[in-house]
């Protein structure tokens, strides 16, 4: 499905990734945001939006990074990109750590990183045509600084997204929800990055959209050899395009396995629960199975749970995982657990 | 070189809608907005009669003529003549001059320069915004006249120094609004795409930011086109604006009121009237445009 035959996909977690085989190295990567205090307020809360995470994304693979909203896999996100500054932990890319680099020396490493946002609509500049909009970065990065030839490149990029040259003189709300994408895809291609964010790509698009643009995504990354962070709540489309997955729960990575492996031996009571959630289309075996429904809400990210986060909702918790926090554990080759009864 | 059918681009590229010329606009515009379109018309007659004020003006507005000092409004002189013998309508047609340019030159600064600074504001946030907004809020915590009475005192009030003193308190209203909006947009996903293409901050405040919040800036300059209008007035009223023999309306108003209200009534009503229908027409059109520009008014 993706090129990542040529790359052995056995290995999984951090210490098991070579240095030399990985793009991208997250390490105890912490963000929290302040809530609340200020000259007069209370006490600030500190919200624990990204709580430790650590993984590792290969050249050439693509690495899914799931779970529900508010679990911290946007802000994780953000801060590879440093559109926000993670308050501890280091984010290895390409040889080097990013979060020490002010934005004149990360100016370089942003042509080598880009992103695909959610929401087609609000992503592009309502007063820019498409041709600007992918003109800007050749440009400002100096990749072509004839103009001519730079409008080559721009209708190239177009055709290469599957949209017409014409197309380069329109305004985004001339596009439909999907070319916006496509144009959004473009944009992230225009400094020919080796590593791109996807933060929920097709999630607000219709589902026949959503396959096109998820096959253009495919079909990008064997042709240009980029490697993907695939950020969703679709399991599905998780399924689909990655080469291994993570899951997050409330800021913390509980899973992290090859995708067959992670879909058909999940190991962690959350993965299970999640996994077990996404309908069967056979109405006469949906309704015979077992459906684990999980008790309770997401704990708030302001005042996690003591120990595993998950306790509280765990189906199987024992009283050790109240006080224990569970370690991001290798249980079998490559299938990496954060849970103590794995 | 297209890797994927594109369904869904090929109907579309007939549909886009084209966007309407300006000529549909005005006349949109003028059909559910009758006021402010009334405001808009008295704009751009004040705008032809200070362009050609020398064509229209029937006598020279500083000549004097002792001979025919405050002459009621006559077949000669239509709104009568004043204390030197000068005619009033000419002075009224060149104060309109006056009153634009200050008014234009002190609003189109002082909106354009709050904008960039409460963008800015909005972008850098963190220190930067509270810098910024305390230094806002010393100030706002002035009338607008006040400030604008001490700036001349300090500057000396040649005209140029007449469009600053008016400029200045209006940087710290348009920032504030513009601020509010750019907070908005200052978390729209396009600027975190600009961000991360490594764009510098000039590049994504000038050319991500600022366009975007058009439509404040807009309804901020016509807002404040009235109250420079009002501003320059007041000040010249005051003695601290435009200076003798220039005409202005507010200087005409000056000599008018003081010693002359009963004696040549005349040389009060006219300019007070051009005051007050110039700021009426700007507040009207401002009203109107902020109605016609504001998303959450608009049915779309």
């Amino acid at each position: 499905m993706s090129p990542s035959a040529e790359v052995p996909v056995a290995t999984a977690g951090v210490s098991r990734v070579p240095a030399g085989d990985a793009l991208l190295q997250v390490r105890h990567l912490v963000k929290h945001f302040t809530v609340g205090g200020g000259l007069f307020g209370g006490t600030p809360g500190v919200v624990r939006a990204v709580d430790d995470v650590s993984f590792a994304i290969r050249r050439g693979e693509t690495l899914g990074l799931v779970g529900e909203s508010g679990c911290g896999k946007t802000t994780t996100g953000r801060c590879i990109l440093q559109l926000e500054r993670p308050t501890s932990g280091q984010v290895i890319f390409e040889g080097r750590d990013l979060t020490g680099l002010d934005q004149v020396a990360l100016r370089p490493v942003r042509r080598r990183m880009q992103v695909i946002f959610q929401d087609p609509y609000s992503s592009l500049n309502p007063r820019m045509t498409v041709g600007q909009i992918l003109a800007e970065p050749i440009a400002v990065h100096r990749l072509i600084t004839n103009a001519a030839r730079r409008r080559e490149r721009v209708h190239d990029l177009l055709q290469r997204v599957g949209l017409l040259p014409q197309h380069a003189d329109r305004y985004p709300h001339q596009l439909s929800g999907g070319q916006r994408q496509r144009v959004g895809i473009a944009r992230a291609l225009a400094v020919e990055p080796a590593l791109i964010i996807c933060d929920e790509p097709v999630s607000a698009l219709d589902v026949s959209i959503q396959a096109q643009i998820i096959n253009l995504l495919e079909d990008l990354q064997a042709e240009l050899h980029l490697t993907y962070l695939f950020i969703a709540h679709d399991l599905a489309v998780v399924r689909h395009i990655s080469d291994r997955v993570a899951v997050m729960y409330l800021g913390k990575i509980v899973e992290i396995a090859d995708r067959r492996e992670l879909y058909e031996n999940p190991l962690h009571p959350y993965t299970q629960a999640l996994l077990a959630a996404v309908p069967i289309p056979d109405p006469a075996l949906e309704a015979s199975r077992p459906r684990p429904v999980l008790g309770g809400e997401v704990p708030s990210p302001l005042n996690p749970p003591s120990g595993c986060v998950f306790h509280p909702r765990c189906p199987i918790a024992v009283d050790r995982c109240r006080g224990e926090i569970p370690p991001l554990r290798e249980i079998t080759p490559g299938h990496w657990a954060a849970c103590l009864l794995a | 070189m297209a890797l994927n059918p594109p369904i869904d681009r090929a109907p579309e590229i007939a549909a886009a809608p084209a966007p309407d010329g300006w000529l549909t606009v005005v006349t949109r515009f003028c059909r559910t907005r009758p006021l402010g379109a009334v405001g808009a018309a008295v704009i751009v007659l004040m705008l032809v009669v200070a362009a050609l004020a020398h064509v229209i003006a029937p006598y020279d507005p500083v000549a004097n003529d002792f001979g025919g000092m405050l002459a009621p409004p006559s077949r000669a002189h239509w709104l009568g003549t004043d204390a030197f013998g000068r005619d009033v309508l000419s002075r009224l047609i060149y104060g309109s001059r006056t009153a634009l340019l200050v008014g234009f030159g002190a609003s189109v600064l002082g909106a354009t320069l709050g904008s960039v600074l409460g963008v800015a504001s909005a972008y850098f946030g963190g220190r930067v915004d509270l810098f910024l907004q305390r230094v806002m809020d010393i100030f706002l915590s002035f009338p607008l006249i006040i400030l604008a009475l001490a700036l001349v005192a300090i500057l000396g009030n040649t005209i140029p120094n007449l469009i600053l003193a008016i400029t200045v308190p209006m940087i710290p209203r348009a920032a504030l609004v513009i601020r509010a909006s750019a907070l908005a947009i200052r978390e729209m996903p396009y600027v975190d795409a600009a961000r991360a293409a490594g764009f510098r901050h000039g590049r994504i405040i000038l050319r991500h930011m600022l366009p975007n919040v058009m439509a404040p800036y807009l309804i901020m300059l016509t807002a404040f086109l009235g109250q420079a209008v009002l501003l320059e007035s007041s000040l010249s009223f005051l003695g601290l604006g435009v200076q003798e023999p220039m005409p202005a309306w507010g200087l005409m108003l000056r000599g008018a009121a003081v010693e002359f209200a009963e004696a040549a009534p005349w040389m009060a009503i006219f300019p007070g009237l051009a005051i007050s229908l110039s700021v009426f027409a700007f507040n009207l059109f401002g009203d109107s445009l902020r109605d016609a520009l504001d998303p959450r008014l608009r049915t779309q």
